[in-house]
């Protein structure tokens, strides 16, 4: 690490030479000494790759056509954004409000999510507000999985899981969903009932479950659910729930809370989010709910974390919750509405996609579409090895045709990633002109 | 029959599985012992009974308007004021937040490398602990500390060790006159020692560390190799001249500190939970790692309207119109009310050089605690609970600032939030008026 400045610096000043010497192995010393001691804690080692942070800032370019990272491109509803505008012009709603969720929000989450679950939900013991799902994830990891452990996480599964695991000190285990011989749908995609409960062990604290699914758009059918409850009920262990998804199912299809399942409240974390409910992800708000015994500590790790989330935005997600509620069953309210124009945008992607010649994966559920790109017949062999074909496919994808997608074996583990690495992820939650230019970069792939 | 048939498999289902659960460990390790907060308790106690409200450190008045405005604007912007932006911070924030510090700290600051924007201070003194903090490392805590500061270290794995500012015998009539013994001070260095942590201007004292201070810390971080966590969330709150040093801009200490702000101090909206950890891109990239496991994004419309509140301050920047002048003059004003009312009922105060909070000496005060409820607490808590319930007057117990070690000697003083309108510090002088006199 001398260079050959510094060694001539040395030589050069003679009568403060020792000064210099002495300075020169300080700044020496500190290099190494910066460098050796202040390394990462021990459980961040190896949580330091993203596929977010790897691919977002690539399709931040304008003239990308992005239907990667999970955002609409259209507006947020208009109530929503007038609730947030409204709120910061009251002077006490700038500042500090309730710890584990502002008052006015806990009360109306308690009124929706009491007629969603059919039973009383205690607004102040039963709920937590977060920073996003992904807060609650990682309140739920930290309070709930002890080092050690093992969770059970079924692929592909949100990217995010993983590392929070690891984080934990715990150790992921892995169960794909396999797929039938004919791909229609994500309900073709299922869970091996064998293989599930092989999977289940003395070590087993937790099983996260996430419907509708991200990124296929499976919703787990109620026998599925009973078929995970009962082993969770079998080897007490916790169910962690991430339905952030749960206002976007699609005609035919059902959200089932496996939390009302017989002998699942008191065992499982549910998972919402106002982002994704709202159609506001720049919020990052959600919401955990559960029984007491459970939230208690998502609540001390709350407050050993954040302590708080902001106020004015809390306000206005409660104000548009009331709005909502008012409305819930009937075309207007928006967890109805917004599912019916974002599956038109579906049957839209997916016909663009099959006029190409491709299968894409109709999700149930969701604002993700997986689609097979083996029929595009893309030689990427001048790409080289050390990447999965999905990675390799998309960053050449971005690059030549100015379309950003998401490579599916982001959100998968090592196993299992020759099953996946056909599949790259598109986010549909866009405005018609976006899915205009995507066609437009599709139906000229060849040219 | 059916139907009772059912009924009685969900019950019976329903009681197996809760037999189940209470019977094996539910929580983590981790969490143990940093179940109770101090903010959690008395904040639903001054919610709970009508009070006059010195108590939880935040302004009853709002935010300047310029900024006000900014957040309105940002909420009716485009569609990206609504959606994800950048994890590590919204691009314009991180942007002049690195021309502004670059600026005070003396050193080019990189806006995507050198800086993280987190859900408030809060979140950034997590993610440096967690970052940085393994099995068995000591971090030292110069006391009073903020209370989170030590749970945090504990969720980590880590050990605290605590060093004590101590009032200059015969003085303590303010925050300067609290100083650390330096032999003491340098016994606690060793070679667990992974980090020190650093409040200044400091809460609840105000102490506002003088540069001489500041180099005897830093000569022991770089003699032991240590990481300073310097939280220097009240930054532009120092009064009758005080000047705030960053400790990161003493030579060798840019590339072992990580310096913490808000903006909801800085802003005086605590609400908006923006807030920054600043420091060398090699001890930097570790925090965000944090980060990006554990929330990964801030909200896009409040870190929009932090980044023109501090555009403009930049403009401002020295000159009448800033609000970083403007503020603790307005502040310096308040503190001497509350100052003045304190010592005219008897009560001690310990005047601040800076921040947002005094203390005061209750020693002199005999008041008759009888209130079971309380029993077998410090005599601060039982103090301050009385004068909520009695008084109708919220404050914070200081020993709650104090280590188990040290605690109990300083369970004979109390802390008052001063940034209050003067409607409110008239009210509070109201109530203590009466008190002393007898009603």
């Amino acid at each position: 690490m001398i260079t050959r400045n510094q060694a001539s610096l040395v030589q050069l000043a003679c009568n403060r030479k020792v000064t210099i010497l002495l300075s020169f192995q300080f700044i020496l010393c500190q290099g190494i000494m910066t460098s050796s001691r202040h390394t990462n804690s021990k459980r961040i080692e190896g949580l330091d790759k993203n596929v977010w942070v790897a691919f977002t800032s690539v399709a931040a370019d304008p003239t990308i056509v992005n239907l990667g990272q999970g955002f609409p491109d259209i507006p947020p509803p208009a109530y929503v954004k007038e609730g947030l505008a409204n709120a910061a012009a009251v002077d006490k709603l700038n500042q500090y409000t309730r710890g584990f969720g502002h008052p006015a929000l806990v009360k109306a989450l308690s009124q929706v999510y009491g007629k969603v679950y059919g039973q009383q939900i205690d607004p102040f013991k039963e709920i937590l507000v977060t920073v996003g799902g992904y807060g609650s994830l990682f309140s739920a990891m930290q309070g709930l999985v002890e080092v050690g452990d093992e969770v059970i996480i079924i692929e592909p599964f949100f990217d995010c899981y993983v590392p929070m695991v690891r984080m934990a000190g715990a150790k992921p285990i892995l169960i794909p969903l396999r797929v039938k011989t004919n791909i229609v749908s994500s309900a073709d995609w299922v869970l091996d009932p064998a293989e599930l409960a092989s999977k289940f062990t003395s070590k087993t604290k937790a099983i996260i479950i996430n419907t509708p699914n991200n990124p296929i758009g499976k919703i787990f059918t109620r026998d599925e659910l009973q078929m995970i409850a009962d082993l969770c009920i079998k080897h007490d262990t916790l169910c962690i729930s991430d339905e952030v998804y749960e206002w976007l199912i699609y005609k035919g299809h059902q959200h089932i809370k496996i939390a009302t399942l017989p002998g699942m409240w008191d065992r499982t974390i549910t998972i919402s989010s106002a982002g994704k409910t709202f159609s506001v992800t720049g919020w990052k708000l959600g919401w955990s709910i559960g029984p007491e015994h459970l939230i208690k500590h998502l609540q001390t790790v709350m407050q050993n974390t954040l302590y708080t989330c902001p106020t004015p935005l809390q306000e206005a997600v409660a104000q548009g919750l009331l709005r909502d509620y008012e409305l819930m069953g009937q075309p207007d309210c928006y967890f109805s509405s917004l599912a019916v124009e974002l599956e038109g945008k579906r049957d839209r992607m997916a016909a663009i996609l099959q006029d190409v010649g491709m299968s894409p994966i109709i999700p149930e559920g969701g604002y993700f579409m997986c689609v097979d790109v083996t029929s595009l017949n893309q030689d990427l062999s001048h790409m080289g090895d050390d990447e999965p074909y999905d990675y390799k496919f998309v960053k050449w994808m971005i690059k030549e045709k100015k379309l950003a997608a998401i490579p599916v074996t982001a959100f998968c583990g090592d196993a299992s990633k020759k099953q996946f690495e056909k599949y790259i992820r598109l986010c549909f939650i866009k405005k018609d002109s976006t899915l205009d230019a995507a066609e437009a970069i599709l139906k000229n792939w060849n040219s | 029959w059916k139907l009772f048939d059912v009924s009685w498999s969900t019950i019976h289902c329903k009681l197996i599985s809760y037999i189940l659960i209470m019977s094996r460990q539910l929580h983590a390790r981790r969490i143990e012992g940093v179940d109770k907060n101090i903010w959690v308790e008395f904040t639903q106690l001054a919610a709970d009974y009508q009070v006059v409200n010195l108590g939880q450190g935040f302004p009853d008045f709002s935010p300047p308007s310029y900024i006000q405005e900014a957040f309105c604007k940002a909420v009716n912007g485009g569609c990206s004021m609504h959606q994800y932006t950048r994890a590590f911070g919204h691009p314009p924030l991180v942007t002049i937040l690195a021309k502004f510090f670059s600026k005070v700290v003396g050193h080019d600051i990189d806006a995507f490398e050198d800086i993280l924007v987190t859900v408030g201070a809060y979140q950034a003194l997590f993610c440096t602990f967690q970052a940085l903090v393994n099995e068995g490392d000591e971090v030292i805590i110069i006391e009073p500390f903020f209370d989170c500061y030590q749970p945090m270290v504990k969720m980590a794995g880590g050990k605290a060790v605590y060093v004590p500012l101590r009032p200059v015998r015969g003085k303590a009539l303010t925050s300067a006159d609290w100083v650390l013994s330096s032999e003491e001070l340098a016994s606690k260095f060793n070679s667990r020692t992974k980090a020190i942590v650093i409040n200044t201007p400091n809460n609840p004292l105000g102490k506002v560390y003088k540069r001489e201070e500041l180099q005897l810390i830093a000569d022991l971080c770089i003699k032991h190799d240590v990481v300073c966590i310097s939280d220097e969330v009240y930054e532009w709150l120092t009064y009758d001249g005080a000047k705030h040093v960053k400790i990161a801009s003493l030579p060798g200490m840019w590339e072992r500190t990580v310096t913490i702000g808000s903006g909801g101090k800085t802003f005086s909206a605590t609400g908006w939970k923006v807030g920054w950890a600043i420091g060398a891109g090699h001890i930097l990239k570790h925090l965000k790692t944090v980060h990006q496991n554990s929330v990964y994004h801030c909200a896009t419309a409040a870190q929009e309207a932090v980044a023109v509140g501090f555009q403009r301050e930049y403009e401002h920047f020295g000159t009448p119109e800033s609000y970083f002048l403007q503020l603790p003059e307005r502040l310096q004003h308040k503190r001497e009310k509350l100052a003045a009312c304190l010592e005219s009922v008897g009560l001690q105060p310990v005047l601040p050089e800076g921040g947002y909070f005094m203390i005061a000496d209750i020693s002199s005060v005999k008041v008759d605690l009888n209130d079971p409820s309380t029993q077998g607490e410090p005599y601060d808590y039982r103090f301050v609970k009385w004068l909520i319930k009695e008084k109708g007057l919220a404050t914070i117990p200081v020993s709650a600032f104090y280590s188990p070690e040290h605690s109990k000697d300083f369970e004979n003083y109390i802390r008052f939030c001063f940034v209050k309108e003067d409607s409110t510090l008239s009210s509070a002088e109201a109530i203590l008026r009466n008190w002393s006199n007898g009603k």
